[in-house]
């Protein structure tokens, strides 16, 4: 029972279902539960959260990225089935925190003051969210003072920063020194993306990365992760 | 169910009403005077035994007659003339049906060219640089075979955008003479494909072999006549306002066979037919009225199209110019000017003036088919594959045609606004506003695997290379591949046993017995 509970699970995140009301690929579904009832479905026969991320969550993702990167999947796809992990990954967060499992980590994600470019950033949120991280999301044109006070107060493990324009990116380094001035840098490691910005441009003040987008930041936060193991 | 071509709703038409009645009034005129002068004996006595004025003009070895064709003799074959026209095929689903007075456009090859161009890709090295190595595409020009005319047929079945078939190479073999040209053309078509065969006739003598063989194909006679696998083209007027006497009997056989036939007409303007809009439009008009009206003598309710090939003179060398605008705005205006007389139109589109696949290719033929396409011909010849004119055939540029209209098909879909879809939609956006993301990507998805949205360009290359030829190529390949559905083989039998001169290489299970 409880396989077949994880393997349709499993199944509604390939199909990009959050509830029963979506619609998948795969017609027959229709108005069957959806990723979100399934996991309060699963919680309520006592399946771990452990469970239900490893096996339905994750490895249903691992099979979307598949079939992207295959181009059978487009983003709209990625993006449902992000959302729907991303909804369930709500319903589990009183569970985890009450065991010891942990999320993959804390994002903190926002585009820089003077910018109010958030189409990127916002896709960034729902992948990263969809490939099991707790995403906060502060929005755009987030003043530095702010971004620096939630890093201090909240202690994420990585801080998320967008910018589109060339005029906005210098802020960028900016929230880096400041950062640094409050003795915050080396405890949180600092993805950058958006168009105006480049690998070099990482490099030049001082940020642990730049995302060409949010596919290639899942890579960048997994392989930060394996590093620290 | 015949094919559905793609209706254009709302067609593109240059001229007002005053002026296609201008074009109109000055073609009575000139069929009136100067008249059209007739090598044709035959169509001369029609026409002067239904009215016409017709005086001797020549000597008597190459003996002509102008020929005075009154106004009521155009209108009444007008009035004959079927505003439907139904081309069949051996596959009925290919079969095309064609009302004057519905812009329901269908896309077709064509049309015959002498050279068959091969293309195969070689790697270049780059000198400052030997590790770098490109595939480049080499083009090699050769003269045109019946093997060739059967590949051509069997990618174009293949082609989905592709409604009918017109052979677009003309088959020089050395066992091709002109007593066996039309049969076996007929026949490496109809083998290879089961669309609709267009084209025209090389001899007369040929005819009643190849509405035989037609006849064996379809099914018998009154099949042939419900589902006509087979029609003609003729250009029986030469520019400016001549009947030719060869084509203008094989228009007169054919209309008595009762096969829909396209009249033609394709003058040069500045050359045969005067510079300018309104003279070409008057000229090319009342060649091709002349053309229907004899049709309608012969044969009342002869399935006619309405053919018009107009083209403007390239300056520097005199050949037509398939690639200058003014080509485009002719076509349209004779689009026009069959729709005014309700008259289903072959119309033109799509040749080009470049040798190769490339750039200027794309743009001259681009910018014509989609130009002619908006102006609603029923019997498009967009010339898939055409190069050079009408010199040159290549199976790649065709394949690359196809994308073209599958992109123009596209774009002619209706307007999607109706009041359940801004229903719909409002809904959508008071949803997503109140969402933190304000995205609605996630309303895509329903669309998605529903032919509802376009796709990109299916020759675009990986990053930042344009690898659009190596692609359509492997492309063509993977079509050619596929199987056709040849004729059955107690047919195939029948039609060697009973239609003479058909070239035994064609005979695809007399090939496999062999193997
Ligand atoms: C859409 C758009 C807008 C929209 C924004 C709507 C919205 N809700 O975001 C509107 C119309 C509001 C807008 C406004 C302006 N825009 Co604008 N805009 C764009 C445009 C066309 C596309 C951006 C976009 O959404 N792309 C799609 C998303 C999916 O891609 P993305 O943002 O790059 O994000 C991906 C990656 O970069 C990465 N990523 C992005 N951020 C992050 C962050 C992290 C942490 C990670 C890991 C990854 C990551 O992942 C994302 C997902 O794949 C760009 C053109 C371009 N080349 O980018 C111009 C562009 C950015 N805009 C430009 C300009 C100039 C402006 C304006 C100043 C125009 C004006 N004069 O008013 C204003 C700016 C206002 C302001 N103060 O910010 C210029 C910037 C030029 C420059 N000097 O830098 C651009 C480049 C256009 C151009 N070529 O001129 N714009």
């Amino acid at each position: 029972m409880s396989e077949d509970i994880i393997a349709l699970l499993k199944e509604n995140v390939i199909q990009g279902r959050r509830t029963k009301d979506d619609e998948g690929i795969d017609e027959n579904m229709a108005g069957t539960p959806g990723v979100l009832e399934l996991t309060q479905l699963a919680l309520e026969k006592k399946i771990s959260a452990e469970t239900i991320i490893t096996q339905a969550l994750t490895a249903g993702m691992q099979v979307v990225g598949d079939k992207f990167t295959k181009k059978e999947y487009f983003i709209p796809d990625m993006l449902a089935s992000a959302e729907a992990v991303g909804g369930a990954m709500d319903i589990l967060k009183p569970y985890l925190e009450a065991s010891d499992v942990a999320t993959k980590g804390k994002f903190i994600i926002a585009t820089v003051k003077g910018d109010i470019h958030d189409i990127g950033k916002n896709i960034v949120s729902i992948l990263l969210k969809g490939a099991g991280y707790e995403v906060n999301d502060l929005g755009t044109d987030v003043p530095t003072e702010r971004i620096v006070g939630i890093v201090g107060e909240y202690k994420p493990d990585f801080l998320g920063l967008s910018a589109l324009l060339t005029t906005t990116m210098v802020v960028m380094g900016e929230i880096i020194e400041a950062l640094k001035e409050s003795g915050l840098r080396d405890k949180v490691k600092v993805l950058i993306g958006g168009a105006a910005v480049s690998d070099e441009y990482a490099q030049e003040i001082g940020a642990d990365a730049y995302c060409v987008d949010g596919f290639h930041a899942v890579k960048v936060l997994d392989a930060f992760k394996e590093e620290k193991a | 169910m015949p094919r559905e071509g793609i209706l254009v709703h709302t067609p593109y038409e240059r001229m007002t009403n005053e002026q296609v009645l201008q074009v109109h009034q000055a073609s009575i005129q000139i069929l009136n005077e100067p008249g059209l002068i007739s090598f044709n004996r035959e169509a001369t006595e029609i026409f002067h035994s239904n009215g016409a004025e017709v005086a001797s003009v020549s000597s008597s070895d190459n003996p002509c007659w102008l020929v005075k064709i009154p106004e009521e003799l155009v209108l009444h074959a007008l009035d004959s003339a079927p505003k439907t026209v139904k081309l069949g095929a051996r596959n009925k689903d290919n079969s095309l049906v064609m009302n004057g007075e519905e812009p329901r456009v269908f896309f077709v090859s064509g049309s015959e060219t002498n050279i068959w161009l091969d293309v195969d890709f070689q790697p270049y090295v780059k000198k400052s640089d030997p590790n770098i190595e490109v595939m480049v595409p080499e083009f090699h020009p050769r003269r045109g075979t019946v093997l060739d005319l059967c590949q051509a047929a069997h990618l174009c079945e293949h082609l989905e955008t592709l409604d009918a078939f017109i052979r677009p190479v003309n088959i020089q073999d050395k066992d091709i003479t002109e007593d066996n040209k039309d049969v076996n053309k007929f026949f490496a078509s109809l083998n290879n494909t089961t669309k609709h065969v267009m084209a025209g006739l090389t001899s007369l003598k040929q005819l009643d072999n190849v509405v035989n063989m037609a006849k064996l194909i379809a099914g018998g006679g009154e099949e042939l006549k419900e589902n006509p696998i087979i029609s003609f083209i003729t250009c029986l007027v030469k520019s400016p306002l001549q009947f030719v006497e060869d084509t203008t009997q094989t228009l007169i056989e054919i209309c008595r066979r009762g096969l829909p036939i396209v009249v033609s007409s394709s003058p040069q303007a500045g050359t045969t037919a005067p510079i300018k809009e309104g003279g070409i439009m008057a000229q090319i008009n009342a060649e091709v009225l002349a053309g229907v009206t004899l049709s309608q003598l012969v044969s009342k309710g002869t399935p006619v199209l309405y053919g018009s090939v107009p083209v403007r003179a390239r300056l520097d060398n005199l050949s037509d110019s398939y690639g200058a605008p003014e080509s485009s705005q002719y076509n349209i205006d004779c689009v026009q000017m069959a729709r005014f007389y309700k008259l289903p139109c072959y119309s033109t589109a799509g040749v080009c003036d470049t040798k190769t696949p490339g750039m200027q290719t794309s743009v001259e033929r681009l910018f014509s088919d989609i130009l002619v396409t908006l102006s609603g011909p029923q019997y498009l010849h967009c010339a898939y594959g055409l190069l050079d004119g009408n010199s040159t055939f290549c199976l790649l540029q065709a394949v690359l045609d196809d994308a073209h209209f599958q992109m123009i098909k596209f774009f002619l879909r209706p307007p999607r606004v109706s009041q359940a879809e801004i229903d719909d939609t409002l809904k959508q956006i008071r949803e997503v506003v109140a969402t933190p993301q304000k995205l609605y990507i996630r309303y895509i998805r329903p669309m998605l695997r529903s032919g509802q949205l376009s796709m990109p360009y299916p020759f675009e290359g990986d990053g930042e290379t344009d690898n659009v030829l190596a692609l359509a190529y492997e492309r063509m390949k993977q079509l050619l591949s596929q199987p056709v559905e040849h004729i059955d083989p107690a047919t195939t039998s029948r039609v060697f046993q009973e239609i003479p001169g058909i070239l035994s290489r064609l005979n695809v299970y007399e090939e496999r017995k062999e193997q």
